[in-house]
């Protein structure tokens, strides 16, 4: 009982998961980080170089920032973040253009301005610098995972339609819908699948709700 | 006038001096006398127009030698020479020219020579339209996406992002361009570049913050919130990376940064007119708020690959 009057303590560790891929998803839910989110997924390999840049840049900051978040003064807090964040996008820009340049070479300036993205720095300022290490590795992994996964689909629909391939490996005879490669088809690609994921929410919304009526309705 | 624009003013000025000093003066060459060639200039590909200051006497092609400044053993071949009214001379050359190379005419008789190049204006012309129509910040690079469908529900609040903006880009794109160039290339400081120009972009927006309140409190109401959302944006930082990338010099970083703010604008004006309009449409449920602005956001895309053929001297 006493328990459950204090401070409630962070969300269990799959609830953290799960928030970040679907409920809370940093794309098409926050619609936060956008840029690289269309500019670099015209194909399934770009878009999984720059997930994963961003699945580590978080998990390292957020990291360092549990550890050290009761040596960091409240005022300056955003321009500590910042540097944290700056150090660990130059570390992983030079991994990946040491280990992987002919990727690199494509995603190469997106990967740069992972520094200034909006979900990095929110993630620690909402989570990193109240909870301790574990929770909020749980929560960077969860909002990296869900970035990956959004660029992922993002990428292989507009490989498939665009290329007619997924991974370079060709599926369909020549290109189906070019339109999806191109620029424009980006903010296409990412406005349909915006609206399915709306689409959804609404069917769910819609079902739960029809089913609060019908409980109700037998209940009186 | 108040004394502070007064300041601003001559600040400006220097600044201005400054960047003109670090460019070459046009070198002209020795002349016999009474003939000189008074103007060469670059043209459409593979014509190079000759202003001489009398009628020439020999214009034979074997009497012009025209070579690459990088190449100066490798003569391109002139392949006609056409005599037009007032001593201009025409040549066409064999090769298409690079509208950004510099080229050298040199005539056997009489002897004379001169470096040719295109016009340093037209080349900042043509830089700055480049970087704001044909790759469009928003529209084909797809930077700055958050603000740009953060702030362009009212026109009003595009447009002063918009001049924000623009501002802040050239102001960073010059002191980030100097940084690299005078410190971090002598010290061999690059792989710190992103950094510094984060510093160098939080420093001088904080700067400018200051600075505008103490100075112009109308203006600071007007732009103020505007330039806190600022300090950690992409499309800022892009500005002075492709500089370093590029290792730009310093009319084409100029020209960069003035292009892509001129381009974030328009971008911004033109979303926040057509979401205006967007207010009153009937839109499914399923496409109402952002997904149906980005679909918006597509069709102007489309409609700037349009842009994508227009191109100078080519």
């Amino acid at each position: 009982m006493s328990a459950a009057l204090q401070d409630p303590g962070p969300p269990p560790a799959r609830q953290l998961i799960l928030n970040g891929i679907f409920t809370e998803n940093p794309v098409f839910r926050l619609a936060l980080s956008l840029c690289p989110a269309v500019a670099v997924t015209t194909t399934v390999m770009n878009g999984i170089i720059l997930g994963v840049a961003v699945l580590l840049v978080q998990v390292l900051s957020s990291a360092t920032v549990a550890i050290a978040r009761s040596f960091i003064h409240p005022r300056v807090r955003i321009p500590v973040y910042t540097i944290i964040i700056a150090v660990w996008v130059s570390a992983i820009d030079m991994s990946l253009a040491a280990f992987v340049p002919t990727l690199y070479a494509q995603v190469g300036l997106y990967v740069k301005l992972i520094v200034a993205f909006a979900i990095i720095i929110s993630r620690l300022e909402v989570f990193a610098s109240r909870y301790p290490l574990v929770p909020s590795l749980w929560d960077a992994l969860g909002m990296g995972l869900g970035f990956l996964f959004a660029l992922v689909v993002i990428g292989a629909m507009r490989e498939l339609l665009g290329n007619g391939s997924l991974f370079g490996v060709a599926l369909a005879p020549g290109k189906p819908l070019l339109f999806f490669a191109l620029p424009a088809g980006g903010f296409f690609s990412i406005a349909l699948l915006m609206a399915l994921f709306n689409w959804m929410e609404r069917r769910a919304a819609e079902a739960a709700g029809a089913r609060a009526r019908a409980a109700g309705g037998s209940h009186a | 006038m108040p004394r502070s624009s007064q300041r601003a003013l001559i600040g400006a000025g220097i600044a201005l001096l400054f960047f003109l000093l670090l460019f070459p003066a046009t070198r002209v060459h020795a002349a016999a006398p009474g003939q000189a060639i008074r103007a060469a200039r670059v043209q459409r590909e593979g014509l190079v127009r000759l202003r001489f200051a009398q009628p020439l006497e020999r214009a034979d092609a074997a009497n012009f030698r025209f070579t690459e400044v990088a190449a100066p053993d490798v003569p391109i071949p002139v392949r006609e020479v056409r005599v037009e009214a007032g001593n201009v001379v025409t040549l066409v050359v064999g090769q298409p020219l690079d509208p950004e190379g510099s080229y050298r005419i040199e005539l056997a008789e009489p002897p004379l020579a001169r470096a040719v190049r295109p016009p340093r204006w037209a080349l900042l012309f043509s830089a700055v339209l480049s970087a704001a129509l044909i790759n469009n910040f928003v529209f084909t690079r797809y930077l700055g996406l958050c603000i740009f469908f953060g702030v362009t529900k009212k026109r009003d609040t595009a447009l002063g992002m918009g001049a924000t903006f623009t501002f802040v880009m050239i102001t960073t794109g010059m002191f980030s361009w100097m940084m690299y160039q005078f410190v971090m290339k002598p010290l061999q400081l690059k792989f710190l570049q992103i950094l510094v120009f984060i510093g160098v972009v939080a420093f001088l927006v904080q700067l400018l913050d200051t600075v505008l309140k103490k100075t112009h409190r109308a203006l600071h109401e007007k732009f103020g919130i505007y330039l806190v959302l600022i300090t950690t944006n992409c499309i800022i930082l892009a500005v002075p990376l492709l500089n370093a990338a590029a290792d730009a010099g310093p009319l084409e970083s100029l020209a960069l940064a003035m292009g892509s703010g001129l381009g974030f604008a328009l971008a911004l004006f033109l979303m926040s007119c057509a979401r205006e309009r967007m207010e009153l449409a009937r839109v499914p449920a399923s496409f109402e708020g952002l997904p149906i602005a980005f679909a918006l956001a597509g069709l102007f895309a489309l409609a700037f690959m349009g842009f994508s053929g227009l191109s100078f001297f080519r």
